[in-house]
């Protein structure tokens, strides 16, 4: 009797933890999301949340920017981190530990950190890239009050600070191609480009779709670069799903509302998934 | 074919130093201008060699908010929290790993569902709790309790125990040894580099995360304030002193890069482990 009993002592402090912050939150927040809780007491009523998120204009912004950040930046830092993988994988690489430490460092620092240094970046009058176009004869842009380039901005900080993460997981894909298929196709004279294509791109596809649903969840969260470095301007400019629910649940503390706006982001989340594993799961 | 290897040898590098210098720059500016006084950070061209400043920006910045103790409590936020969840991940995956109960493996695929739930999902029922039932804001409770059930945490730790051989437990069982301390004195031992490299990323993610510990703790009150939401408090103020700013950035940053030159192998295995499932 004590002998079947143990497992679950071993598991009870984790799922007490579970229960009440991961499993009751997640129900909980479901049947917020059909309360108007602007009223007081909150009073079912499920057009409240669910009707306004079909025609708030500020939400479409926040998805039609997320969107755009999903079909920019995601395939971009996804193929740079493989050519880093690749080439930080590669025989002929000299300085490697430099190389790794450079690529690699920002996955160590914060948000929070890289926000600051990037707001003195971009700045209009005096931020180094400014700087840097002057010298060749470009600019000043109006990086941080201009809704495209503002745009431009979150894309190129959130690939700074993602594409070494994800060199490292494509790197440890590679890492696992047996050598002896490359010296195979060498000696049938296939080109270096050929065997990318034909060993090593197959090779590590399972690894990228981790990368790919990683970054789509990530990017569907994102929220302390926008809020930080752009405010969520100019305007709505770059205001994501992340940024416009802390507005709507902790600044205007409309939990139902904000649980409305959280089930969407879960609900893409779940269709970009299934969408990545129905077209590119197939082993 | 070796002067060919010589000219691909040469687009490599031709390809990945400038591309290094730039991934490099915003961390040497963050440097750069912790050492410098406010009027050189306003100005131009930017300057990019460090100056003799960085002590009286440091006072500046202890003057807009009071960074030691911010410091000191995302120490404390950060241990204990990797402590902790490190221990409930570990016991966890130790079940999920070692014995055969009814409902494992329906728990363990609930766990595991979990990690392709966004956390936005779960946030405001969290903070509903933490602020408005159990009253706990401004405390480091607040910012550790919603936290400490990690399910990546279990799903890597299950990992490690599965590799380890039964052969080992197996003896001590037959000795008489109670499952407590088989857990405790053989099993957790065994796997102290997973832990390790568990612990490392999870501490890593207390020391830097923003948006929870935004929400439970207000910078008027320095009794648990991290690091991260003060600086983030500071940003947004029109009469701060940047270089002050820049100083806490680097004090927030500079241990972990020194630690990750040092422990690059845990860290890399850490972040790689989620990708390269067998």
């Amino acid at each position: 009797m004590r002998r079947n009993l143990t497992p679950y002592t071993f598991l009870l402090p984790y799922l007490l933890i579970f229960g009440v912050f991961w499993a009751w939150p997640i129900l909980y927040s479901f049947y917020l999301s059909f309360l108007d809780t602007r009223s007081f007491p909150w009073a079912w009523n499920p057009g409240a949340n669910w009707g306004r998120i079909l025609q708030d204009a500020t939400f479409q912004d926040a998805l039609r920017n997320t969107f755009l950040i999903l079909l920019i930046q995601v395939p971009l830092m996804l193929a740079l981190a493989t050519a880093l993988a690749v080439a930080l994988n590669s025989r002929l690489l000299k300085f490697r530990p430099f190389f790794r430490f450079a690529f690699f460092a920002p996955v160590v620092v914060g948000a929070v950190a890289y926000s600051a240094v990037f707001r003195l970046i971009f700045n209009t009058d005096f931020g180094a890239l400014n700087s840097g176009l002057k010298v060749l004869g470009l600019g000043p842009v109006d990086w941080l009050y201009t809704p495209g380039p503002a745009m431009a901005v979150i894309i190129l900080v959130v690939t700074w600070r993602w594409t070494g993460y994800n060199a490292i997981i494509i790197l440890a894909g590679l890492q696992s191609i047996p050598k002896d298929i490359y010296e195979a196709a060498a000696i049938d004279g296939a080109t270096p480009w050929q065997q990318f294509l034909r060993i090593t791109l197959p090779g590590i596809r399972p690894v990228l779709l981790f990368c790919f649903v990683l970054s789509i969840i990530g990017t569907l969260q994102l929220f302390t670069e926008p809020f930080l470095i752009t405010n969520s301007g100019p305007g709505t400019a770059t205001m994501t799903l992340g940024t416009y629910l802390y507005q709507q649940g902790f600044r205007s503390f409309n939990f139902g509302y904000a649980s409305a706006i959280a089930y969407t982001v879960a609900l893409l989340a779940a269709v970009f998934s299934l969408i990545q594993l129905r077209f590119f799961g197939r082993d | 074919m070796r002067r060919q290897q010589l000219i691909r040898s040469i687009w490599l590098h031709l390809f990945l130093v400038p591309l290094a210098l730039l991934w490099l720059a915003p961390l040497w500016l963050m440097f750069v201008f912790s050492t410098l006084p406010e009027r050189d950070i306003f100005s131009t061209p930017t300057p990019l060699l460090p100056g003799g400043d960085f002590f009286t920006n440091l006072q500046n910045l202890n003057a807009d908010t009071n960074f030691w103790r911010t410091l000191l409590n995302s120490v404390v936020i950060s241990l204990i929290y990797t402590g902790l969840s490190v221990l409930l991940a570990s016991l966890a995956g130790y079940a999920f790993a070692r014995f055969r109960f009814w409902g494992s493996s329906a728990l363990f695929t609930v766990v595991i569902a979990t990690l392709t739930i966004p956390y936005f999902v779960v946030v405001i029922p969290q903070y509903i709790l933490i602020a408005r039932e159990f009253k706990l804001t401004n405390t480091y409770w607040a910012v550790v309790l919603p936290g400490l059930a990690n399910s990546l945490g279990v799903f890597y730790m299950r990992q490690s125990f599965l590799s380890l051989p039964n052969s080992l437990l197996e003896a001590a069982r037959i000795d008489g040894a109670g499952e407590w301390r088989i857990f405790f004195q053989i099993a957790l031992p065994l796997v102290r580099p997973a832990m390790a490299a568990l612990s490392l990323i999870l501490f890593l993610t207390a020391w830097n995360d923003y948006l929870w510990p935004l929400l439970v703790l207000s910078p008027d009150n320095k009794a648990a304030l991290t690091a991260p939401v003060a600086l983030g408090s500071l940003i947004g103020l029109t009469r701060v002193s940047w270089g002050g700013i820049m100083v806490g950035a680097v004090l927030m940053t500079v241990p972990f890069l020194i630690l990750f030159v040092f422990l690059q192998r845990q860290f890399v295995a850490g972040i790689a482990a989620g990708g390269v499932k067998d």
